[in-house]
């Protein structure tokens, strides 16, 4: 009698992972129109904000505006896109004193959970792997605004904040007692597939 | 007898001596300072000046090697000596022949990291070479790479030069070391 039980659980799963594909939309991150972006900001000696973005990542997201607690995000950041605007700044972001891309080429984040107050704004939680090290991560996203373009499209866009100590990524490098975070935005707008 | 500015057909000149004793020890100097000043902290107060030091006699040695490149042209060095055996004369060539293309090429790929953004390169504040060739994919990752590998390899070349010379001078007992102080 275990292989109908099996075959009826595994079809339960099927109608439910079927179910929740269909109900919420899965979004397309406007890489390719550059409608996206992942900046980061460092203090520097605690006078100013450095700033510097990754170039080079790609993602998804599934959001359903009526069950935003269902949405679930995926980002996948190739290091070596990092861009200070600084060639030798850069080089040495991507040595092993800071990104390491030799060895860790990507940094994900793998969302858990989403919860969304009624102005659609909200907070993620999910897991970053960074320098290969995976720790959880909550992420306040503000949602923007939805709905179709000029071109046929339907999109939606938030803007993501959150902050973390480097170190906790195994990033030791010393820059001063002022830069020990780091700041990160993630701006997307997503097309709807 | 006194030295000569140029080179004769049996003896190094003044001016061929000096480039080559100034070319080794600023070699040496910005090997040793570009690896120790890539490792230090950010709050040392060398982590500015390091790097603006080696740039700076970097592209000034550029214009040395150019300078003891054209005065090679114009004053050929001395003849081998006769003690010299065939496969000695044509590796010590080759070494040197490799030692300028080392240098140059160190040269230009330390130029290609700085001014991988379209940074210009200042020389103590005198002046500043543009950049011209910019922003090939992992310019300066690359550049930064090749620059290591070939300054290291010219090191090794070096330490074999100099074994070469005291093995002339030591063991073969002729003259080749004190040529190069223009004896």
């Amino acid at each position: 009698m275990r292989l109908p039980t099996l075959a009826t659980s595994l079809l339960i799963a099927g109608l439910t992972f079927g179910s929740t594909a269909v109900m919420a939309d899965d979004y397309v991150i406007d890489t390719k129109g550059a409608h996206a972006s992942i900046k980061f900001r460092v203090q520097h000696l605690g006078y100013s904000w450095l700033y510097g973005r990754f170039n080079d990542f790609s993602g998804n997201f599934s959001y359903d505006e009526k069950q935003p607690d269902k949405s679930s995000v995926e980002v996948t950041i190739k290091t070596s896109s990092v861009d200070s605007n600084h060639a030798e700044r850069d080089k040495h972001l991507r040595s092993d004193d800071f990104l390491n891309v030799a060895k860790y080429p990507e940094a994900k984040f793998i969302s858990t959970g989403y919860t969304q107050d009624k102005d659609g704004n909200g907070v993620l939680k999910g897991n970053l792997t960074l320098n290969g090290v995976t720790k959880p991560l909550e992420i306040d996203v503000e949602f923007i605004g939805t709905g179709n373009d000029p071109w046929g499209g339907y999109r939606v866009g938030f803007e993501g904040t959150t902050r973390f100590a480097m170190a906790d990524f195994g990033i030791v490098k010393d820059l001063g007692p002022k830069s020990k975070d780091v700041e990160m935005t993630l701006s997307v707008e997503g097309i709807k597939q | 007898m006194t030295m000569q500015w140029k080179n004769s057909t049996t003896h190094f000149g003044m001016i061929a001596v000096t480039l080559h004793w100034l070319a080794a020890i600023t070699v040496f100097s910005l090997f040793g300072l570009g690896l120790w000043m890539t490792g230090l902290d950010y709050y040392d107060s060398w982590y500015k000046q390091g790097p603006w030091w080696h740039k700076s006699i970097g592209i000034l040695l550029f214009f040395v090697i150019i300078f003891r490149l054209l005065w090679r042209v114009l004053t050929p060095p001395p003849a081998a000596l006769t003690s010299h055996k065939p496969w000695e004369i044509k590796l010590a060539h080759m070494a040197h022949l490799l030692f300028y293309f080392l240098l140059l090429a160190i040269m230009l790929s330390g130029y290609l990291i700085s001014t991988a953004d379209n940074r210009a390169i200042e020389v103590f504040g005198w002046f500043a070479v543009p950049a011209t060739i910019t922003s090939l994919p992992n310019q300066e990752d690359i550049a930064g790479w090749v620059h290591l590998i070939l300054a290291s390899t010219l090191i090794g070349l070096v330490v074999l030069h100099a074994a070469a010379a005291l093995k002339h001078h030591f063991i073969d007992r002729d003259r080749t070391l004190k040529r190069i102080f223009g004896r």
